[in-house]
């Protein structure tokens, strides 16, 4: 694939907006104001709810996460397998789990439960994947999620089922500090899948009428340890 | 090879519009839901006037300084491991698409909503050359089956009821048993679901458009509730994106102030369930992801309408908030409009991506009541814009014969005060007369066009002038 022509294209439509904005490629201020702009990562406004702190921000994660329909338990974190496997089974479905290469899932004691579990992405045969989230965002409930072998993004999506755990210290008021959060732990740039997730899918594409389980998880159940 | 635009007959498909009772029922589901959920979404956060300066303000400098975000997206994409293509034309993009996927051997190329791919009609496009285009957005996917172009920017079926889809899918989906179950809403969701499944788990290539463009880092963003957006990038071996200029924002803090207005503008939501950054290909390490990554950055038109009367309408970020709360929408529906965009947005955009010549009708079809402009996330005013284009019109002499002796008529009455007050009064207790008994006319002379769908309310004997007088 030859990227001759489109060269062409790219100076053409350059030096349209050049053109209208009555301006020249160079520019000394314009170029220093935009590279000030983009280092400065200057938040706007940010809503107080995305302010809170302590037991208020878990409490706010909790109650807006439910609002947007998913599941929210606090357990400590030696009982994350026997919750999980609580959930499976009262929701009564097969003791199977799918998982990533996580360290903090891997380390969890999942012998004393009799779930099957099987690790790696998911080819769409998986009905309960299990997670761990990178982050969480209070103002909506939002879970973030990051891609890579530890939490493969396709477990986000194809089983039917989404268990994520959540530690509490992760839980931010607002989006820009999870953000910047992966921005430093990637060195300025991002991994290539960022997954922000506010309940489990859905559709009203039929007479605006809400469905849950679109294409992505019926179920999105959040577990949030200390 | 865009889509042939219907814009010209405004007025026949309006006309037919207004006589369709299983429309009429439809649109119900606009007038009724929307609306309210948007109004108790804004007032759950106190800081959402705000937001809408915050986003306007953010999207203004970015079109100041578009050459400069353009660059520096562009060189992160590329430091990503991504590709942009530039595109000037509608043709030109879907040429490069076309390429990309030939160039994957692809078969089949499912798609995540994109109304920019509706603009370029890239489907048409994707099967001229001899594969496959599947829309996996469920409303996108219905109206796919069905032949049709979406009816709303993100409620592209919202012109159906559940027993047209389920006439659909039992048309299409011979496969399954015919004597299945679909008469209830879930039942066609769960069908739909296990068919494009199958789709996903196969496809070549996944094309998604992108509400933001992040600068800063290279990355495309984009929302969906559904989830199919995110299987049409994540399962083929190769996501192309295509977006146009005016997506760009510096920084992932600058999106994130933008995405607090889009939601609840749109659905009403606080946010999308599924808000998802790409940014380049697989990495090292990963176990899914694309091997490929390519944006298709395209201008048809943007950079012209920069500098130009129109620029505001480069501010917005498609919520559809306009029509939901369009009078004009709610009576006609989209597809009257005839070509890609409806609403209020739409009658300001579809005269400069295909010309007042064919979509002048549009800017006229508002009552000016401001609604759009009260509820636009981004502040855009709508009505001035439309009414730019009116101007444009009448300067160009493409106004019908009708309208400029009716404008010429009342411009001389208009000239001379005391005859316009005397026969408007005049005017006005007849008609005053006339309609005491019921108080409205379901006829009038020359006023058909009015009556023939609603009534015309009867006047109470005093002109707004004298009632002003007597006010004062």
């Amino acid at each position: 694939m030859s990227e001759r022509p489109m060269s062409t294209a790219r100076d053409e439509i350059l030096a349209s907006i050049r053109h209208a904005l009555n301006v020249t490629a160079a520019d000394a201020p314009r170029r220093a104001a935009v590279a000030a702009r983009l280092s400065a990562h200057a938040k706007g406004i940010i809503p107080q709810r995305g302010q809170l702190q302590g037991r208020a921000l878990i409490e706010c994660f909790m109650s807006q996460a439910t609002a947007a329909l998913a599941t929210v338990v606090e357990v400590s974190e030696k009982d994350v397998p026997g919750e999980v496997a609580r959930y499976l089974r009262e929701n009564n479905l097969p003791a199977t789990l799918k998982m990533g290469s996580d360290i903090r899932l891997n380390a969890l004691n999942w012998a004393a439960t009799t779930l099957s579990i099987s690790f790696g992405a998911s080819d769409g045969a998986d009905l309960n994947g299990l997670s761990h989230a990178f982050g969480g965002v209070a103002e909506t409930g939002t879970l973030v999620m990051v891609s890579g072998e530890d939490n493969p993004t396709t477990l986000n999506f194809l089983p039917d089922n989404h268990i994520v755990v959540l530690r509490a210290a992760d839980i931010a008021g607002d989006y820009e500090s999870v953000l910047g959060k992966i921005r430093d732990r990637f060195s300025g740039t991002l991994p290539r899948t960022v997954n922000m997730i506010t309940g489990p899918s859905r559709s009203a594409d039929i007479e605006q009428k809400m469905l849950l389980g679109a294409h992505g998880p019926r179920r999105l159940h959040i577990i949030i340890v200390a | 090879m865009t889509h042939v635009a219907t814009t010209p007959q405004f007025k026949q498909n309006a006309h037919e519009a207004l006589g369709d009772v299983q429309l009429q029922q439809a649109l119900g589901n606009v007038r009724t839901g929307f609306i309210d959920k948007r109004a108790k979404a804004a007032a759950k956060l106190p800081e959402f006037e705000a937001l809408r300066d915050s986003a306007r303000d953010i999207k203004n400098h970015v079109l100041q300084h578009l050459d400069l975000y353009v660059e520096a997206y562009e060189a992160k994409v590329k430091a990503s491991g991504g590709h942009v293509h530039f595109a000037r034309t509608a043709a030109e993009a879907n040429a490069r698409i076309v390429e990309i996927c030939k160039a994957r051997g692809a078969k089949t190329v499912t798609k995540g909503k994109s109304m920019i791919s509706e603009e370029i009609n890239l489907n048409a496009a994707i099967e001229a050359a001899g594969m496959a285009a599947v829309e996996t957005d469920l409303g996108e996917y219905i109206i796919q089956l069905r032949g049709e172009t979406p009816s709303h920017i993100i409620a592209p079926a919202v012109h159906l009821n559940a027993t047209q889809v389920e006439a659909d899918f039992r048309r299409v989906h011979t496969h399954l048993d015919a004597a299945r179950d679909l008469s209830q809403p879930t039942q066609l969701l769960t069908e739909a679901r296990s068919v494009l499944r199958q789709k996903f788990l196969s496809a070549d290539v996944g094309v998604t458009g992108a509400n933001f463009l992040i600068a800063e880092t290279g990355t495309s963003i984009i929302v969906t509730n559904e989830g199919n957006g995110d299987l049409t990038q994540i399962l083929p071996k190769v996501h192309i994106v295509i977006a146009s200029l005016e997506k760009l924002v510096p920084t992932m803090e600058d999106a994130a102030q933008i995405l607090r207005v889009l939601a609840r503008s749109a659905t009403g939501q606080e946010l999308t369930v599924y808000t998802t950054l790409s940014t380049g290909p697989r990495r090292a390490g990963d176990v899914d992801g694309p091997e490929e990554y390519h944006v298709i950055l395209l201008d048809n038109g943007r950079s012209n309408m920069l500098g130009s009367e129109f620029e505001d309408m480069l501010r917005c970020i498609r919520c559809g908030a306009c029509m939901n709360h369009c009078p004009v929408y709610h009576a006609v529906g989209g597809h009257a409009y005839g070509w890609v965009y409806p609403g209020p947005m739409g009658a300001v955009l579809t005269p400069t991506l295909i010309g007042v010549e064919q979509g002048g009708h549009l800017p006229n079809a508002s009552t000016f009541c401001g609604r759009c402009e009260s509820v636009c996330p981004v502040r855009i005013p709508l009505p001035r814009l439309m009414r730019h284009w009116r101007e444009r019109e009448f300067e160009r002499h493409l106004s019908p014969v009708l309208v400029r002796g009716g404008l010429g008529l009342w411009a001389f009455f208009a000239k001379r005060p005391m005859l316009y007050r005397f026969s408007t009064g005049l005017a006005m207790r007849a008609m005053s007369l006339i309609g005491r008994a019921k108080g409205r006319f379901g006829w009038a002379p020359m006023a058909s066009g009015w009556t023939k769908t609603r009534d015309l309310p009867a006047p109470q004997g005093a002109t707004f002038q004298s009632q002003w007088k007597n006010r004062k």
